[in-house]
């Protein structure tokens, strides 16, 4: 059994036809449930919900303070390499895009993860493009083991790895793995990945599931907004966080909902999320598992994020960079980025902007066991 | 008479134990337990960062509180005593609420690592706390491991759901010989009265308190009904019965002749 018996269930499941019997009435009293089954889920992401915002957003707030209380845990990203085998029409390492590559050495390594530090941030995301040849786990393994005298959490966003190699990556030191499917729907992923071993549909969305069996503590999935037709990416992404909560039940499932951001390769998305449609997606996912981490991107920008955050978010990054070496090799700018932020403010500000909203921004909430 | 409750040597006259996760802020949270008088306060260790002069969490808790460091993040006996190690190295002390978490849906504790844990931690000197689901059989088991007392969930973390375990808890109260203290789950003061009017030795809450409109004010609110939950067990408390009894009752004078 993978997350795609369940895909393949739902493949061709008619949402809009269960939109269209999602009444007031149905979505109230999903509304008033302690747990939400997958048909209540739907109503919460049908086009009717749109009207009942609100409600759903005052039950999302006191779910949500429930279970993580006042506190936003901080993070923010490390690029190692934008060394990229992949054709990925969306994204800015696309490897036929003319943009100067490059990864790390180790003492540059060293170098970001000082200054990093000195923020005071200590949980880091690290991620590389994907290229066996340039960032091989090898180096990624050499780059645990210099961020780990640095950091109390490391996760890895990465290309997807096999169980054993992600086992060994746990045993360095990694607690954490995020890996979006980018677009569930099989057919435009298709379209999406032109060429390299990101075509490959099923290692990619089984990742998390082999991530979760190699003692990971955290798997974080997500869904790319621009790609697929939103409702039915979020239902499909509601589905697999549940399969992994389900069947792991001792790990923290996570979500994210990243929407094309502008990028080198000048991508325009092809399936239009506006805000609204971003709020209601963090709302229905909340409901539907109280317990999911819900993690928010610089990709949006200060004003939205704010009102998002009491809406369910239990995690966002901070002084973020998408450059290889961004933190502190300044020259590089954005010529080697994936793709543009709209929030740029450090990591003071965003904790300012945190107590101001009565959150407590926590900086550190693992150890190295 | 002066009532107390004394684990390892120490004499604990406040029984509201609070939990210091969820606060807004670590000021607040420092007002709480001060406004709460507590004397006893849990801390993960996951969150301890000792490098941040201004934002440790130690450094806000009264300096008149007993910390026990809580094993938040363990996922078996092994991992549990790994961070009760990494706690007394740090400095932390030796008091140790063992919470070994293996469902991250419910947060509901896994008894059987959780004795492990019991069992290992003792041997090294640990002051253990172990939280766990009401259950008769493990709470002896703990007891006979050398757990210095129980903490038996109300309902599960952050639900605020009261006392729903209560006839189990009843029965641990009743049968095994070392503090019972109610963790987890109580939403209102009324409900921590409710335990302490069942006898039990002192009750931990955070999330009624740290995510209320005014923690500082609802932490004095369990501090008092802990309080007077605690004088209601000494006094005695009456049985209920479904009848009226009269409080002068109509044959009195009977009891006069005699």
């Amino acid at each position: 059994m993978s997350f795609y018996d369940i895909y393949k269930k739902y493949k061709n499941f008619d949402l809009e036809k269960r939109f269209r019997v999602c009444t007031f009435f149905s979505i109230q009293s999903a509304l008033e449930n302690a747990r939400l089954d997958i048909n209540q889920f739907i109503c919460l992401l049908s086009p009717p919900a749109e009207n009942l915002l609100e409600s759903m957003a005052q039950k999302a707030h006191a779910l949500t303070k429930n279970n993580f209380g006042n506190t936003i845990a901080l993070y923010t990203p490390m690029y190692l390499s934008n060394y990229c085998d992949n054709s990925c029409i969306y994204c800015g390492f696309n490897s036929e895009n003319d943009i100067e590559r490059r990864k790390l050495s180790i003492e540059e390594v060293d170098k970001e993860a000082q200054y990093i530090r000195s923020l005071g941030l200590k949980h880091i995301l690290i991620l590389t493009g994907e290229s066996r040849v340039e960032s091989p786990v090898s180096y990624i393994k050499d780059c645990i083991q210099i961020l780990k005298k640095y950091f109390s959490s490391i996760s890895i966003e990465i290309y997807p790895l096999t169980e054993e190699e992600y086992t060994e990556l746990v045993n360095q030191g990694v607690d954490g793995l995020t890996i979006y499917q980018e677009v569930y729907d099989e057919k435009i992923y298709s379209k999406m990945h032109i060429y390299g071993p990101k075509r490959d549909y099923k290692f990619r969305l089984d990742a998390p599931e082999r991530g979760a069996k190699s003692g990971m503590r955290n798997i974080s999935i997500g869904t790319l907004f621009g790609l697929g037709e939103w409702r039915k990416e979020v239902f499909f992404l509601g589905l697999h966080a549940k399969y992994l909560q389900d069947k792991f039940p001792d790990l923290e499932i996570g979500i994210s909902i990243p929407r094309i951001q502008p990028q080198v390769g000048g991508f325009k998305p092809i399936s239009m999320v506006n805000n609204r449609n971003i709020v209601q997606v963090i709302l229905a996912l909340r409901l539907f598992l109280p317990r999911l981490g819900i993690s928010l991107s610089t990709r949006e920008n200060p004003e939205f994020r704010e009102g998002l955050i009491p809406l369910g978010v239990t995690k966002i990054s901070a002084a973020s960079t998408t450059a290889v070496g961004g933190h502190t090799l300044a020259h590089l700018g954005q010529k080697s980025s994936q793709f543009d932020i709209q929030d740029r403010r450090n990591v003071d500000e965003i904790k300012l902007m945190l107590e101001k909203k009565g959150y407590q921004p926590v900086l550190k909430d693992w150890l190295q066991i | 008479m002066e009532d107390f409750l004394e684990i390892a040597g120490k004499k604990i006259q406040n029984r509201l134990f609070i939990g210091t996760g969820k606060f807004s802020s670590y000021p607040i949270m420092r007002q709480a337990l001060e406004a709460a008088e507590a004397e006893v306060a849990t801390v993960a260790l996951r969150r301890v960062d000792p490098d941040l002069k201004t934002e440790n969490i130690m450094d806000f808790v009264p300096k008149s509180c007993q910390v026990m460091i809580n094993t938040s993040g363990a996922r078996n006996a092994d991992e549990a005593v790994r961070i009760a190690r990494l706690a007394k190295t740090a400095g932390a002390g030796n008091w140790i609420k063992i919470e070994v978490i293996r469902d991250n849906k419910y947060l509901l504790p896994d008894n059987l690592e959780t004795l492990k844990a019991v069992e290992v931690l003792v041997k090294e000197n640990f002051v253990v706390f172990p939280y766990m689901s009401p259950d008769l059989s493990m709470g002896r088991r703990m007891a006979e491991a050398g757990a210095v007392a129980v903490m038996p969930l109300g309902s599960p973390i952050g639900s605020n759901r009261g006392v729903k375990t209560r006839e189990l808890i009843e029965i641990m109260i009743n049968e095994i010989n070392i503090p019972i203290i109610v963790d987890a789950g109580l939403g209102r003061p009324s409900e921590a009265c409710e335990c302490m009017e069942l006898g039990s030795a002192a009750v931990l809450v955070n999330t009624a308190i740290a995510v209320s409109n005014d923690p500082v004010k609802m932490a004095r609110a369990f501090s008092e009904s802990v309080c007077a939950g605690r004088l209601a067990y000494l006094s005695g408390i009456p049985v209920a019965e479904k009848t009226a009894s009269a409080s002068s009752p109509l044959t009195g004078f009977l009891r006069e002749e005699e």
